[in-house]
This record gives structure tokens, C-alpha cells and sequence, in this order.
């Protein structure tokens, strides 16, 4: 694999810089509409407006821009459209619904692109069902044409699968057999455990690269309903009024939701609320976070009245950003350190908010919105300690930081008095990946603790902190900075494979769950396998792929 | 039901069909649908008519084209390959030089499957496409022509569904059965290949149609007659004895409307053909530019990974592999193309194997061209001073990386607005359409022949033109 030649740009200079938050009017993939209380994605990717050059991108195969524009539209769906109740997604080519991420794209990407571009990728994927779990907006997937690949993996993130019945369109996961890799976004997981296929005709379905079609497709449960070529449209606006009628909404107009973009600069970039610093000579880095100084709307109808201006919400959309960036643009940098700068007072008092307001839609959704950010944080894969200094406010919603990072240091000073504390923000909102809260997850051997913490209710101190559990480490004043500065040097000098590994296997302890399932299992066997020379060898399978050759493989099995 | 076939008489065949147990048992189940199939979406109003056929009924030079009036549902589709040669070798490819696989190998199970299904989707295709042009034959020898092609597409489908019952399985078994839901132009299951779902509705298009799309068929049977797959190379290379014909009658119908404007131009010179009944000149090159140019299509993208695939994989070979190429690995040799990127036209050097579909297209226009000539000389015999021709590749593409671009008939590229202006004088208009149809005036009397074509010089297998090919 030519890493050298395709790799996004290391410096700082000619670092190529994407956008995350788009616009339908900006769009140039999707054709995104909404009437009354259904909303239409059509997709319709555009062969050559790849996110660089180097690849074509037919037959409504993805890459990076095309699912940035699916993932901003979902966002911006659920807090400028709340009445929409029912997304439809379908294609605008002839007979081809989506053929799944482009192969050239893949083959000519480095494998730390390759692995961030799966993983959000499958965060969007995720977002379709968080949508429709927590917000009442229901997917159905309309497939016009063949789903393979990625394309039907995109479809089973739906709540329902709609196929033509032409007699020839079918869905498919043609990875294996063609390229010697795996449907890697949720979809060998979404078949067995979310839509239950048997486990045998599953294995047989990911082996025939043309995949199931008509009533097999219904049998095996590879989708929902197939209907005939000239009665699709009418069954897709069956389907789609009985999917959005399945549920209750409100008809208050959503929010205009302002686009973000950081300002980059030289060592860093910033934002209104978050701040990130860049060290490209130590490869590491920190994000802060600032609390406004006062709390702002006191309850839900002065927090929508804010609207994307509410600190939570937009706080939270500038690191969630920040995260995307740092991702794809700063691969380099290993260790991040998260600063939070405020009042925990005026972080318990937004909290305040947050939970009575809860029934209101908009609050609601900045919850959600909240949730899927700190998700986000804790599927990057960088090392990050919090730091709680002197200044800091990990209270609340911005413990979940510190309760998401590999190591908590809290100064332990009485000249440098550090405030910290809980609310019900940490008692279950804001699950993991796992379904755990952040604290059921720190102390899955001890759960007395979890009541405990949660017992002692708004702030608390340093030594507090530490005897609860909270701090990995909590020095005194005379030891602060040389144990953070050889924490972090140490932590900066490690394999970053290893590092990695460690890290996924070492935060998401207890229960599995389809999500952990996709991102613990599916997508690190995937990233396996992308790197093994069967795939990416000379004459590896993903090489080979649409070349004179032909793969060949070694056949020892690990 | 297997008591009631005999099947040597019913089904001329020369792969013992009558000790294969599992393929009787295959065919007793697809049979009675296949004739359903024909008398639903064949020439079904001639179904009682007695019409003067060719019969193969086994593949040596006596048993191939036995000639003799029969009704259609009672023709004998037989099922014959080629000759087995002994100790055949795969010709090309990663397996060049191994024993040509007499089983479908594993591997390599899907591909086949997939490039049998859609050869065989199209010979059913072009019978339903053509199944009312029989009411409006411009003489009988052009209708037994028109039911000739259409029994021997039936027999093509017959081939090809006779590999999928004895080589793939329940697979191959489901897929022979959708190969007769699948109907051209069916808005609920059309065919798979866009061409195959409009209907023929003039003769002149049915003339175009033997002549360029038949031989993009013609072409694919002769890629595919030089798999490793042996049973499959040599099902084709049967096929390709009666494809032959196909193209003559498109060649010569052709010839004789060309042949017929000609006359007219003659006789009236100072007026157009058609002030006379005939099809002029200018009209048939419209025809010719639209069809020659929608059957460029039907070859595929002109880079292409299934192309690679193929070839690697020594299942699908250029045209006469064996006898005009001495390189069958192809891996180290490139080919320069023309290709679009997006601003102007460029030369690009892509690898053979991926390239492979390019160079069935330009064997396959070289071809066209020979037609062509036989064209112009008919022309040139009446001293008329007017040359026809094949339009440039890329023009008026819908598949490959010319498609979605303007360009004229001379390859240049144009603008839109510059296409919609000029079009007109390219392809046939609305009105060109309706003047072809209202030609379009049965002449069934035998002997007799539409006054916009003119009679062939020689009739089928030794008769006179005036013959009863077809007893109404």
C-alpha cells in the first residue's frame, strides 16, 4: 500500500481542511426536501466532485463529502425541521439506489484516512437511529435499485427497507468476494443483530457478491417489503405515511441552526466556546472549553428562544466539530489534554435546565445532541487526560469529559482551590456506546460508588474528587507540573497503534451492544484486515481490484 | 409429465439430453413456461401459420439448416454446442494453458452466472421487441426472415438456459425462469439492458436493428466463445453459425431500401424518394447514426474493472482470441484511448485487460463499417454521387465516458444549445418516425413486394423470391 503518496498532508501549511457543517443550498450529493411532515434524500452523487481528485465516483458510490452532506442534513433536520417525521432515502439513478464507498477512493487512501473515514461514516449511520429513537424521525429506505455495499449498509440503518422488485435490483455485500475486505460500516453486525438474519444465510448473503433479491430478500429479512417496478412510488409514499403516522410531534418551527467553522490559525484553531491548541514539535495538543459567566435562559422556552445560540448546544457543535477535525486533519497529533474554564456553578445551573426542560422538543434535542458529541469524544481515537486545574469546571455535563478521558488529573491544593460536581445530567442522558452512563462504566466493579457520587449532588472539591474515585491522579501544587509534563511525554512517545488499541479496549468496559459491536469488533477486524496483504498487498484483493490482476492470497489462516 | 416428452424428437440435441436425468428434470419444469412465454410474447397472431423455416438438428453440415415449413410452436428448439475438441486448453488469461474447465469452476461461479444471465436476457428481448412487426412485412420473404430470427433468438435462450440447468444449480434454475418474467418494456420487470426494452415498430428499425445490435450481439458470442468455460465457448460458437444470418438480414434488408431510394432517384431525379414511396437517403444515415451509436453502447464503459476481471479470469477473450492476438496474458500490455475528463477530450494509457470492451467495440465498428461499404457500393452502381456512414464513437453516447457530452458526428464536441439546434440533422426526427410508420403497409402477397423496398436478388435455400415462405 502506497501510504506516502494519497496521505492527507501532514504540516501545517498544505493541511487540507474540510468542511463538517453543510447546508442543503450547499449540497452537491444529496437533493434534500421537505414537505409537511416527510422529508426526501435523494441521493445523487456526482462523479466527479470527489473530496480530491484521483477517483470517479460512479454509480452513486461515497466518500467522505458525500456522507458529510447525509450527516449534516440529519443534524440539521432534526433542530430546523422537528415536525418531519419520516426521512426517505432514495437515488436518483436509474435502477441504482447506491453502490456503497468508492473503491478507488479507499484503495488511494492512507489507512489512518481509510479508519477515520469508516468511523464517521458509521457515527452517521448511528445518527439514522438515534433520530429515529430519540426524536421520533423515522428512516425508511427506499431503494430504487441495487444497494450493495456501503449502499445497503446505509439502508439498514433505516427503520424500514423498501426494494424494487424488478427482477433484477437486489441488495448485496459484495466486499468480500470482490475485494477481500468486510461491509465494514455496521453491516455485517446490522444483519445478524439488528434485523436478526440467521446467522447461515447471512454467511451465504455476504458471500454472493450479487446479492438477494425479490421475495428472498423478504424471507431472509435482508428488507421489509419489495414491490413491483411500476407500484414503487405509491408503496414508497405508503410506507412512508405509516412510518411518519407511527409517531407524535410537536408543530413548533425548529431553529435556524448558524453554520460552524473553526478559525484556524498556525497552532491551533478556535471557536466561540472551544479553543484548540496544536504542539506539532511534541505531537500533542489540548481542548478547552468555556463556560459563559452566567447560566443564560432559565428554562426551556428562553433556551429555545436562544436557540443555536444556547451554550450547551453550541458548545457542544463546536467540539463535535473540533473532534471531526482533529480527526482527519491533525492525524499526527496523539495527546490532547481537555481544559474546561468557567464557573461549576453556572455549569450546574445550565444543567438546571437541561433536566426540567426535558419535555420541550428543543431541549430534548440538545440532550441527544449532547450525548451523540460525548460519543463522539469517546470514539477518537487520541489519547486525552483531563485536567482539572485551577479555573476548571468539570461539573455536570462537562464531568462526562473528564469521566471520557483516559486519565483524570485534578490539582489537589488549597491555594488552588478546584471546584467539581454532579447533577442528574450524570445519571443517565448521556449514555455510551456501551448503554452505560460514564459513571456506571468508571465503576462497573463497584456500583455503590456510582449512588454515591451522585448522592453528594452539586459541587465539591479536589480531595472530594479524589476520594470518590474521580481523579486518576490529584498532586499538590509542587508536583502539578512535572507530573503532567512527563505524563504527557510519556503518553506522546508510545506506539500509537498500541495506544489505540488500548485505549478502545480499556473505555467501553461492560455490556456489548450493536454500537460496541460495530466499532469494537466490526470496524477493528475491518481495520485488520485493510491492513493485511491480502487486501492491501501487491496483489491483494482491494489492489487488484479493477486491474489487470488478479488477487493472490496467502492462505494461512491466523 | 416426464413420461409425455420424448425428448430426442422434441428437442434436437447433441448433449444426450436423453440420459441426463437432472437436465430432463430442469426442463420439464421450464418447458411448459417457455412455451407459455412464446405464445404470450411471440409473433403470436402467426401462430397457426405455416412458415418456412430453418431446423438445426445437430451440428454437422447436413443436420444444421434443414429447411421445411412448420408452425412456430412447433419448432424444434434444439440444444447443441459445438464440437468438444479434445485435450482443450484455456487460451488466455491467469489460466492459459491449464485443461479448459469442463465444470464450472467455483471461483468464478457469480461472474459466469452473471454474464450468461444478461447475454441470455437479450434474446428473448428482441422477440418480444418484434413481435407485432409481422402484420406490417413488406413481403413474405421478409416475414419468414423476421420469424426466422425470432425462432432462432428462441433457441439462443434455449443455449443459454441449457448452461444455467446443467451448471449452476437451483441458482441457475431460478435464474432461467426469471429470464422469462423479465419483458421488454414491462414497467414492473423490464430487461436488463436499456436497449432491449423498446419496441421495433417500423421495419426499417427492425432492418437497423439485425444489423447493429445483433452484431454487438455477434461479438459477445465471440468473446465468449473463447472462454475457458468450455461448454459455455462452445454453446457460442454454435450460436455465432446462426447469428450469421441475423446480420445478412439486416445487411440486405438495408441494402434493398437503399437499393429502392436509388431506383427512385434515378427515375426521378429532381425529386425525393419519398415523393414516391421510398425512404431517401438522408433519412436511412439518421437511422443508421441512431442506431449504430445506441449499439456502441451496449459494449460498456471504456475503462473497465469487469472487463479486467473477465479476461484475468480467462472467461470472457477478445474476438477471435486464439486467431488474431498473440499476447493472451495481456497483463503487460497497455492501450492508448480516447477518454474524456471532464473538460476535453485526452489520450489515456490504461492497461489491456481494463480496456478490453473498447476493443470489442472497435473490432465491432470495423464490422459495421464493411456494411457500410456494401452500402455505398450499391450507390455507387447506380452512378448516384452519396456516401453513407458510421457517425464517430462519441456520438450520442449514453454509457461509457462519453456519455453526457455533446459531441457531433465527427467526434467534435459541442455545446448543448449547438446540440439541440443540430440535432435534427443527425438523428431521426417525429417526423421522420411518422413517415417511416405510415410506409409501414403489409404486402402479403406472394411475390409481391411494399414499393419502399426492393425484392432480394435470390430467395432462402435455393427458391425464387416468389415462394410461399409464409402460408397465410
Amino acid at each position: 500500500m502506497a501510504e506516502a503518496a494519497t496521505a492527507p498532508a501532514a504540516t501545517a501549511s498544505d493541511r487540507k481542511h474540510y468542511d463538517f457543517d453543510l447546508r442543503p443550498d450547499q449540497f452537491t450529493h444529496w437533493q434534500l426536501s421537505v414537505e409537511g411532515d416527510i422529508a426526501r434524500l435523494v441521493m445523487n452523487v456526482q462523479e466527479d466532485k470527489g473530496e480530491r481528485d484521483g477517483y470517479v465516483l460512479k454509480l452513486n458510490s461515497y466518500d467522505i463529502g458525500v456522507d458529510i452532506e447525509l450527516a449534516s442534513s440529519i443534524q440539521w433536520l432534526r433542530f430546523t425541521h422537528p415536525e418531519v417525521k419520516c426521512i426517505v432515502l432514495s437515488g436518483a439513478l436509474d435502477r441504482v439506489f447506491c453502490s456503497g464507498a468508492n473503491i478507488l477512493m479507499l484503495r488511494t487512501s492512507a489507512h489512518a484516512f481509510k479508519v477515520n473515514f469508516c468511523k464517521y461514516t458509521n457515527e452517521t449511520r448511528l445518527y439514522l437511529e438515534d433520530a429515529s429513537a430519540s426524536s421520533g424521525m423515522k428512516t425508511l429506505a427506499a431503494l430504487n435499485g441495487t444497494a450493495s455495499g456501503g449502499g445497503y449498509e446505509l439502508a439498514l440503518a433505516a427503520d424500514r427497507i423498501l426494494l424494487v422488485d424488478d427482477r433484477s435490483s437486489a441488495v448485496s455485500f459484495p466486499e468480500l468476494p470482490l475485494l477481500g475486505v468486510l461491509p465494514g460500516t455496521g453491516g455485517l453486525t446490522r444483519v445478524v443483530d439488528k434485523r436478526m438474519v440467521r446467522r447461515d444465510l447471512a454467511d451465504v448473503f455476504s458471500t454472493v457478491a450479487e446479492g438477494v433479491k425479490g421475495k428472498r430478500a423478504v424471507k431472509w429479512n435482508l428488507v421489509d417489503r419489495v414491490a413491483a417496478l411500476s407500484k414503487f412510488p405509491e408503496v414508497v409514499e405508503e410506507e412512508a405515511r405509516a412510518l411518519a403516522d407511527s409517531v407524535e410531534k410537536t408543530t413548533t418551527p425548529g431553529i435556524e441552526l448558524a453554520r460552524i467553522a473553526p478559525d484556524y490559525r498556525d497552532d491551533g484553531f478556535d471557536y466561540e466556546y472551544v479553543k484548540v491548541d496544536i504542539d506539532e514539535a511534541t505531537r500533542t495538543g489540548s481542548i478547552t472549553l468555556t463556560v459563559p459567566d452566567s447560566v443564560g435562559p432559565s428554562n426551556a422556552d428562553e433556551a429555545y428562544a436562544a436557540g443555536a445560540a444556547w451554550w450547551p448546544l453550541a458548545a457542544f457543535r463546536q467540539l463535535d466539530d473540533a473532534l471531526c477535525h482533529l480527526r482527519l486533519e491533525y492525524l499526527e497529533i496523539g495527546t490532547f489534554c481537555l481544559y474546561t474554564r468557567g464557573s461549576a456553578d453556572v455549569m450546574l445551573g445550565i444543567d438546571a435546565v437541561l433536566e426540567s426542560g426535558k419535555d420541550h422538543w428543543f431541549v430534548n434535542e440538545v440532550r441527544h445532541f449532547l450525548k451523540r458529541a460525548l460519543k463522539r469524544l469517546d470514539l477518537t481515537a487520541r489519547s486525552f487526560f483531563a485536567i482539572a486545574d485551577e479555573g476548571s469546571c468539570f461539573a455536570g455535563t462537562l464531568l462526562e469529559m473528564a469521566l471520557a478521558a483516559d486519565r483524570f488529573y485534578v490539582l489537589n491544593d488549597p491555594d488552588s482551590p478546584v471546584t467539581l460536581g454532579t447533577s442528574t445530567m450524570n445519571a443517565g442522558p448521556y449514555p455510551m456506546s456501551n448503554g452505560l452512563t460514564r459513571l456506571q462504566t468508571r465503576f462497573l466493579g463497584t456500583p455503590d460508588s456510582v449512588d454515591e457520587i451522585l448522592a453528594v449532588g452539586g459541587t465539591f472539591d479536589a480531595e472530594q474528587a479524589d476520594d470518590l474515585g474521580l481523579a486518576t491522579f490529584a498532586p499538590d501544587i509542587i508536583d502539578w507540573d512535572d507530573e503532567l509534563r512527563l505524563a504527557i511525554e510519556e503518553r506522546a512517545s508510545f506506539s500509537p497503534d498500541g495506544l489505540t488499541g488500548m485505549e478502545a479496549n480499556l473505555r467501553f468496559a461492560g455490556p456489548e451492544t450493536m454500537e460496541t459491536k460495530i466499532f469494537g469488533r466490526l470496524s477493528a477486524w475491518q481495520n485488520w484486515i485493510f491492513q493485511r496483504p491480502n487486501a492491501v498487498g501487491e496483489r491483494g484483493a482491494l489492489n487488484c481490484y479493477g486491474t489487470p490482476n488478479r488477487p493472490e492470497f496467502a492462505y494461512a489462516r491466523t | 409429465m416426464a413420461a409425455s416428452i420424448d425428448y430426442e424428437s422434441k428437442i434436437p440435441n447433441n448433449v444426450e439430453l436423453s440420459s441426463d436425468k437432472r437436465l430432463q428434470r430442469a426442463l420439464e419444469h421450464w418447458l411448459p413456461k417457455y412455451l407459455d412465454w412464446w405464445n404470450e410474447m411471440g409473433p403470436t397472431d402467426f401462430n397457426d401459420k405455416e412458415i418456412y423455416l430453418r431446423t438445426a438438428v445437430s451440428v454437422d453440415s447436413a443436420g444444421w439448416a434443414q429447411f421445411g415449413h412448420v408452425k412456430m410452436p412447433d419448432y424444434r428448439w434444439g440444444i447443441f454446442l459445438a464440437e468438444q475438441e479434445p485435450n482443450k486448453k484455456i487460451g488466455f488469461g491467469d489460466h492459459a494453458g491449464e485443461d479448459a474447465w469442463q465444470q464450472v469452476p467455483g471461483e468464478y461461479r457469480n461472474w459466469l452466472r452473471r454474464m450468461i444471465v444478461t447475454q441470455a436476457d437479450t434474446e428473448p428481448a428482441s422477440v418480444e421487441q418484434q413481435r407485432l412487426l409481422a402484420h406490417t412485412a413488406p413481403s413474405l420473404y421478409d416475414m419468414r426472415n423476421l420469424f426466422q430470427v425470432n425462432v432462432e433468438e428462441g433457441r439462443h435462450l434455449w443455449a443459454m438456459v441449457y448452461i444455467l440447468h446443467t451448471y449452476f444449480g437451483k441458482d441457475g434454475r431460478e435464474e432461467a425462469e426469471e429470464l422469462l418474467e423479465r419483458r421488454s418494456g414491462n414497467p414492473d420487470h423490464p430487461r436488463i439492458l436499456g436497449t432491449f426494452n423498446e419496441p421495433i415498430q417500423t421495419w426499417l428499425d427492425f432492418f437497423c436493428f439485425t444489423m447493429f445490435t445483433d452484431r454487438d450481439g455477434k461479438f459477445q458470442l465471440l468473446s465468449l466463445a473463447e472462454s475457458g468455460f468450455d461448454p459455455l465457448a462452445r454453446t457460442c460458437r454454435f450460436m455465432l453459425t446462426e447469428e450469421a444470418h441475423h446480420m445478412f438480414v439486416g445487411q440486405t434488408g438495408m441494402g434493398r431500401i437503399i437499393q429502392r431510394a436509388c431506383e427512385l432517384m434515378k427515375e426521378h431525379p429532381d425529386s425525393n424518394p419519398r415523393e414516391h414511396g421510398g425512404i431517401d437517403l438522408d433519412t436511412i444515415q439518421r437511422y443508421i447514426n441512431f442506431w449504430s451509436s445506441s449499439s456502441n453502447d451496449l459494449f460498456g464503459g471504456e475503462v473497465s474493472s469487469n472487463s479486467a476481471n473477465f479476461f484475468g479470469g480467462s472467461l470472457k477473450g477478445r474476438a477471435w482470441e486464439m486467431k488474431k492476438h498473440e499476447d493472451h496474458s495481456a497483463l503487460e500490455a497497455f492501450k492508448t484511448l480516447e477518454i474524456w475528463d471532464g473538460s476535453k477530450v485526452v489520450s489515456e494509457t490504461v492497461p489491456m485487460r481494463n480496456a478490453m470492451n473498447e476493443v470489442l467495440r472497435e473490432e465491432y465498428i470495423e464490422d459495421n463499417q464493411k456494411g457500410v461499404n456494401y452500402w455505398n457500393k450499391i450507390i455507387d452502381e447506380y452512378g448516384i454521387d452519396y456516401e453513407l456512414r458510421l457517425p464517430h464513437r462519441r456520438f450520442n453516447r449514453n454509457i461509457g465516458v462519453f456519455a453526457g457530452t455533446r459531441f457531433d458526428i465527427d467526434g467534435n464536441l459541442m455545446t448543448e444549445e449547438h446540440w439541440d439546434e443540430r440535432k435534427g440533422d443527425w438523428l431521426p426526427s417525429d417526423e421522420d418516425r411518422e413517415y417511416i410508420k405510415s410506409l409501414m403497409v403489409p404486402c402479403h402477397e406472394q411475390g409481391k413486394i411494399a414499393g419502399w423496398i426492393a425484392p432480394p436478388n435470390k430467395g432462402i435455400n435455393g427458391n425464387e423470391f416468389d415462394f410461399d415462405y409464409v402460408r397465410l
